[in-house]
């Protein structure tokens, strides 16, 4: 851990009022951000290499670069629906230091033009919304806000909502179901009007990069994947928590240095490096360095930061029987192949669970996953179709080896198989 | 196969409420319900009317006017969404729409202590699906209570973990469960050592 931004002190008392935060030197940048053009804070933002901190990795710069010039209502929305399963640093961010997210926030709208801003950040997290509003409050009356209007929203809980289109809606106050892109929000977006949305710690780390400067802050990290990122471990690992880190650095470091690893005697089995959505990883991939372009030429993707692991006490069927479950959830219903596909997938691991599946049906959830991947209006089936995917494919015989073993445990007979498979 | 029962389903195996209802063609379709005669409780119609300020479009309202009508009523009651619908000048049916999408929205009468027990990866990893059977043994038939099994909470590091009317508490052994429904029974806080809001951070 060589470098710590975000989490420099985060524990320091009383952070999260106005006071403690301005005495660390919080809301010093903005006015000398505010002084410079759209443009030039643009290009700084471009120069620092700052990708997206909410699971795309797309260019912040380049994003911010595609809002329309000219008078119109624009808007900047700070997505903090952090419900992607196994991530947290967005919670732990606001709820510890909400006013580097409202400086992040008043710098981003000045370079988008946005004259409006709403923070969306899921009903569940109200203790941190509590938070928010009273922090949001105390900069309105400091008048750090300047003109701007920040609003925080609540969702209801969905984790679609997540999606930045299907945010929108939410925020328009309707049913959270993604949108057809083009038009992207930036042309498009709430209320019909140019949007800019970013995650909740790409914001927050504006002040930072401008604070000690754009080449600077490219010097972190490793090419293409510069800076730092907060990462969440959880599972089965003996130090779960969040953790800063500078991109690039080894997996096996983040796993077993920083969050302990397995408990004694286990050894990793599998890990997701972004979340549920990005495809497993097996111990054998261990030693990549953790970064965006790494995690995806390992045919993963760094996603949300927020790494699984599971160890060799688990059941890699379970595991896949939950991951699929989650998404028929949350499916929102609006694409058949993620509403159907998702609720096939369940219902062919709960066969296999049960005993009644042949190493067949393997083949179709496969089947099944390629048909939902790049077919629907958001990529909530792909990310159930990723995972899946790549758990068949990584720990086929000990799918085999799982229905072998239910099969004769249950001993169930091929009539009754040929049944099951007639009645579905 | 038959239908999965972990997802809710009414009669006829719909996941919504009333769909499988005929329609009453007698009646008039549902309107913005008139002020005249849809009375609203004051504070009500106040914090409604503050939310509907916030928002350059009325609709934006939506979620916060439902919550408000939840806290109030104790779920979505019919009578509130038709009162939520008054201020707001929508149809009941929209604002319907719109609480039977997201999960923390309750469109039928539910106990006032809401406990989401997260069951997702990380927390049964470290074994929620144990937690929640335990909770929901712990409170049986109690009308109180509004025990439920709920997708990723965001907080994998107290992994299992439980919302407690909104106060994240976690880990949780399972034989802190009789200390915690004993708590919310007797109207204390919940497990004070394990709330997540006094959680250093990770590695400190």
């Amino acid at each position: 851990m060589s470098q710590q931004l975000l989490f420099a002190d985060i524990d320091e008392a009383g952070l999260a009022t106005i006071d403690v935060y301005r005495r660390r030197g919080g809301y010093d940048i903005a006015p000398k951000a505010l002084a410079l053009t759209p443009e030039e804070l643009v290009e700084q933002l471009k120069t620092s290499g700052l990708r997206g901190r909410g699971g795309a990795g797309f260019s912040m710069g380049m994003k911010a670069s595609f809002m329309p010039k000219g008078d119109m209502d624009k808007y900047l929305v700070c997505n903090a629906d952090e419900s992607e399963p196994g991530t947290f640093k967005d919670r732990e961010l606001m709820f510890k230091n909400p006013h580097a997210l409202i400086e992040g926030m008043v710098i981003a709208a000045y370079a988008a033009g946005a004259n409006r801003a709403f923070i969306f950040i899921r009903g569940e997290y109200a203790e941190v919304a509590d938070v928010l509003e009273a922090a949001v409050l105390e900069a309105r009356d400091a008048g750090v806000l300047g003109s701007l209007s920040l609003v925080v929203h609540r969702g209801a809980g969905a984790y679609i909502c997540g999606e930045e289109t299907a945010l929108l809606d939410s925020l328009e106050g309707k049913r959270g179901n993604p949108r057809l892109k083009p038009p992207f929000p930036a042309n498009q977006g709430l209320y019909q009007g140019p949007t800019l949305i970013n995650n909740v710690e790409t914001l927050m780390t504006i002040p930072y990069i401008l604070r000690m400067g754009a080449e600077e802050y490219a010097r972190i990290g490793v090419d293409n994947s510069t800076g730092t990122k907060v990462v969440s471990v959880s599972g089965n690992v003996q130090r779960p928590g969040n953790y800063e880190i500078e991109l690039g650095t080894p997996s096996r470091e983040i796993i077993y240095g920083l969050a302990g690893g397995p408990p004694e005697g286990r050894e990793v089995k599998l890990w997701f490096p972004g979340g549920s959505s990005a495809p497993v990883l097996t111990k054998d991939d261990l030693d990549l360095p953790y970064d965006f372009d790494t995690m995806a030429k390992a045919g993963s993707m760094l996603g949300s930061g927020a790494i699984i692991v599971v160890d060799d006490s688990n059941s890699v069927v379970d595991v896949c029987l939950k991951l699929a479950q989650f998404y028929r959830h949350e499916s929102c219903g609006k694409c058949t192949p993620c509403r159907e596909g998702t609720n096939w997938t369940v219902k062919m691991i709960e066969r296999i669970r049960a005993g009644l599946a042949t190493p067949m049906d393997l083949d179709i959830m496969a089947s099944v996953c390629s048909r939902i991947i790049g077919n629907c209006l958001c990529v909530l089936g792909d990310a159930m179709a990723m995972p899946v995917g790549s758990m068949i494919e990584k720990f086929r015989p000990e799918f085999e080896a799982y229905m072998e073993d239910v099969r004769l445990r249950v001993g169930a007979e091929p009539a009754e198989i040929q049944g099951a498979y007639a009645e579905a | 196969m038959s239908l999965s029962d972990d997802v809710r389903r009414y009669d006829g195996g719909s996941r919504v409420p009333g769909w499988d209802d005929a329609a009453d063609l007698t009646k008039d379709p549902a309107q913005v319900p008139d002020p005249a005669t849809t009375p609203v409780p004051a504070e009500l119609r106040a914090e409604i009317e503050e939310y509907l300020g916030r928002y350059p479009d009325r609709r934006s309202a939506a979620i916060p006017a439902l919550f408000a009508v939840q806290k109030r009523y104790g779920w979505c009651t019919p009578e509130g969404v038709e009162q939520a619908a008054c201020v707001m000048r929508l149809t009941p049916g929209y604002l319907m729409a719109v609480a039977t999408f997201y999960d923390m929205l309750e469109t039928q009468p539910v106990g006032r202590n809401t406990v989401y027990v997260c069951t997702n990866i990380s927390c049964s990893l470290h074994g929620a699906d144990d937690l929640l059977a335990r909770l929901q043994t712990e409170v049986g038939e109690d009308p109180d209570f509004n025990v439920r099994g709920f997708e990723c909470l965001g907080a994998c590091d107290i992994a299992p973990m439980a919302s407690v009317n909104g106060v994240y508490v976690g880990p949780i052994a399972v034989d802190e469960v009789d200390d915690l429904v004993a708590q919310l029974r007797a109207g204390d806080e919940p497990l004070p050592a394990k709330q997540l809001r006094k959680r250093k951070a990770a590695g400190t």
